[in-house]
């Protein structure tokens, strides 16, 4: 248990230290998809609701992460589908100069 | 957690794989020639991560999950298909939901583990419920202001910042105590609670331009409250795709507040409008100069570069297609027309930059303060549309100035400088902007559709 605590706390100084190096190099252009980009992905939380409403341990989780399950989904879905939607919209001058 | 069968292996190099995706997935959107390739990265990561997580051993039954990913998917497509213009607020929504799952789940895991939980579990499971029922009720409160179904004008009262953080304080002193006395239940609904309500308040004193600000902040705290979600869980890839979240929200908090030249607690405490209110001048009773449309077709088709200033007016006033037609109009006559974008220029970051695309403006003409700021001294016309204070040059030079020291955009350096605008009415931190008093600044008075509108017309007018 004491060693699997150290352990996340490594991981989670890692991914905060990959996720500064990488999210500084993104272009202000795009930091509205961004924002739901990481949105969607931060939906990954639905793993641990369908684990809890699989598990089927009392009423009160099944509850709980049936209605996790639905936000996060929904999050997982809308972000996905409106980042694809904007970065569409992004076009360089290149091809349609007259 | 990693029992010895065949699957549970199988489930683990499925995370594996769809962490290495999820930080390929940022890494892609660094340009948007690679960006859409993110997008497919981090879809095949979560499918991949989910599609393993159905397979767990310890699912006995799929009824529910089976109903809540399908109930999901009917709210996630809606959800994605918003209008461009109401990106700001759906994307606070969707932080709301974030959190919601977030809290629920810790919930749910707290009563199950309930009373024999250890120190750090409880520690991290408040850290959870505590981010995760603030940025609920606090993100509700930012989309309600964003769609305008609540009151956008910060509400202030005497007393407000101590109300808010002892409310703080006694969640976190609740928390601290259920570390230590994790068998006394009935306390946690005030860990869940207390931030509930605090979330509420917190967006409260806050206005409208300091959306960008507190956007960026939930977003932060969605992604710390699922990190501590997978310290709960002993989820490395929850803990992961948490902090990638939570880092992005930081550093995209860090830029809107440096933009705005204030500091985190300013904005969440500061309650800026109401604030700088008293301290502005009255406007004073200078003359400017004004200008028609067709004046200004003249000056800006004489121009063979032009810098577009866009602010918060523009998107208001939804005149972003009017002034594509103006961008068209203007190269095709050979101006050399580019877009300077403030960072803080809209209701969260890069707002301008979404709206100017969908307008189909390329976006290597959209450029940020510092790429466009040392063009100005060689522009013939800067063109301001619904921005105000992120160019006033008293950021600047006026050391009396509320919004001393914030980085501007100096369109007072282009040769000419256009402004169009309602009225005279100061900006939102009620600041007068002496750059419409320059002899070389024109005052374009009217809706910026309509007026853009009217300037497009006059050149096609001339031309033909």
């Amino acid at each position: 248990m004491k060693l699997d605590l150290l352990t996340s706390l490594y991981v989670f100084m890692l991914g905060a230290f990959i996720g500064f190096e990488v999210i500084r190099r993104v272009s202000p252009l795009l930091h509205t998809p961004l924002m739901s980009l990481t949105n969607a992905l931060d939906a990954i939380a639905v793993i641990g609701a369908i684990i809890l409403v699989g598990e089927r341990k009392s009423a009160l989780s099944t509850v709980l992460g049936t209605i996790a399950i639905v936000a996060a989904t929904s999050n997982l879905v809308g972000g996905f589908v409106i980042t694809d939607r904007m970065l569409k919209m992004f076009r360089s001058s290149g091809p349609k100069k007259p | 957690m990693t029992a010895g069968t065949g699957t549970e292996q199988l489930i683990e190099v499925a995370y594996l794989v769809a962490t290495a995706l999820f930080i390929l997935s940022l890494k892609w959107m660094s340009s948007p020639a690679t960006a859409r390739r993110g997008v497919r990265a981090g879809e095949l990561g979560m499918l991949l991560a989910v599609g393993g997580t159905l397979l767990h051993h310890g699912i006995v039954d799929y009824k529910w999950i089976a109903v809540a990913l399908v109930l999901g998917v009917i709210i996630g497509v809606p959800l994605g298909r918003v209008q461009m213009t109401a990106v700001p607020q759906r994307t606070a929504l969707s932080h709301a939901f974030g959190a919601l799952c977030v809290t629920l789940v810790g919930t749910a895991e707290f009563y199950l583990r309930a009373p024999d939980v250890s120190r750090f579990m409880m520690a991290v499971l408040s850290a959870e419920v505590i981010l995760g029922s603030l940025t609920f009720t606090g993100s509700l409160m930012a989309a309600g202001k964003l769609q305008e179904v609540l009151p956008q004008r910060p509400i202030t009262y005497k007393g407000q910042n101590v109300v808010n953080l002892a409310l703080l304080a006694v969640a976190i002193g609740v928390a601290v105590y259920l570390v230590f006395r994790p068998e006394h239940t009935r306390l946690f609904p005030a860990i869940v609670g207390i931030p509930l309500v605090f979330g509420v308040l917190m967006i409260i004193p806050i206005g409208g331009a300091d959306m960008p600000t507190v956007i960026s902040l939930l977003n932060s705290y969605a992604g710390l409250s699922a990190a501590a979600m997978g310290f709960v869980l002993d989820s490395k890839l929850l803990i992961i795709a948490g902090a990638l979240d939570g880092a992005s929200g930081f550093i995209l908090s860090v830029n809107m507040s440096k933009a705005m030249n204030r500091s985190f607690s300013n904005v969440l405490f500061g309650a800026f409008g109401q604030e700088q209110a008293a301290g502005a001048s009255a406007p004073q009773a200078r003359s400017v100069r004004s200008a028609t449309p067709e004046e200004a077709a003249t000056i800006l088709a004489a121009a063979n570069k032009v810098v577009i200033v866009p602010g918060y007016g523009m998107a208001v006033a939804q005149a972003q297609h009017k002034v594509r037609e103006l961008y068209d109009a203007l190269t095709r006559r050979g101006v050399d027309v580019k877009f300077g974008i403030h960072p803080v220029a809209g209701r969260m970051p890069g707002h301008m930059n979404v709206l100017l695309a969908e307008a189909d403006i390329p976006y290597d003409k959209l450029l940020d303060m510092d790429e466009i700021n040392g063009d100005f001294p060689q522009t013939d016309v800067a063109l301001v549309i619904g921005a105000n204070d992120v160019t006033n040059p008293s950021a600047r030079n006026d050391a009396a100035s509320p919004i001393y020291g914030m980085p501007i955009l100096d369109v007072d350096r282009a040769r000419t400088v256009m402004v169009i605008k309602r009225s005279m009415a100061a900006g939102f931190a009620g600041i007068d902007n002496p750059v419409y008093y320059l002899d070389k600044t024109l005052m374009l008075f009217g809706d910026a559709r309509s007026f853009v509108g009217a300037i497009v017309r006059e050149l096609a007018g001339g031309q033909g």
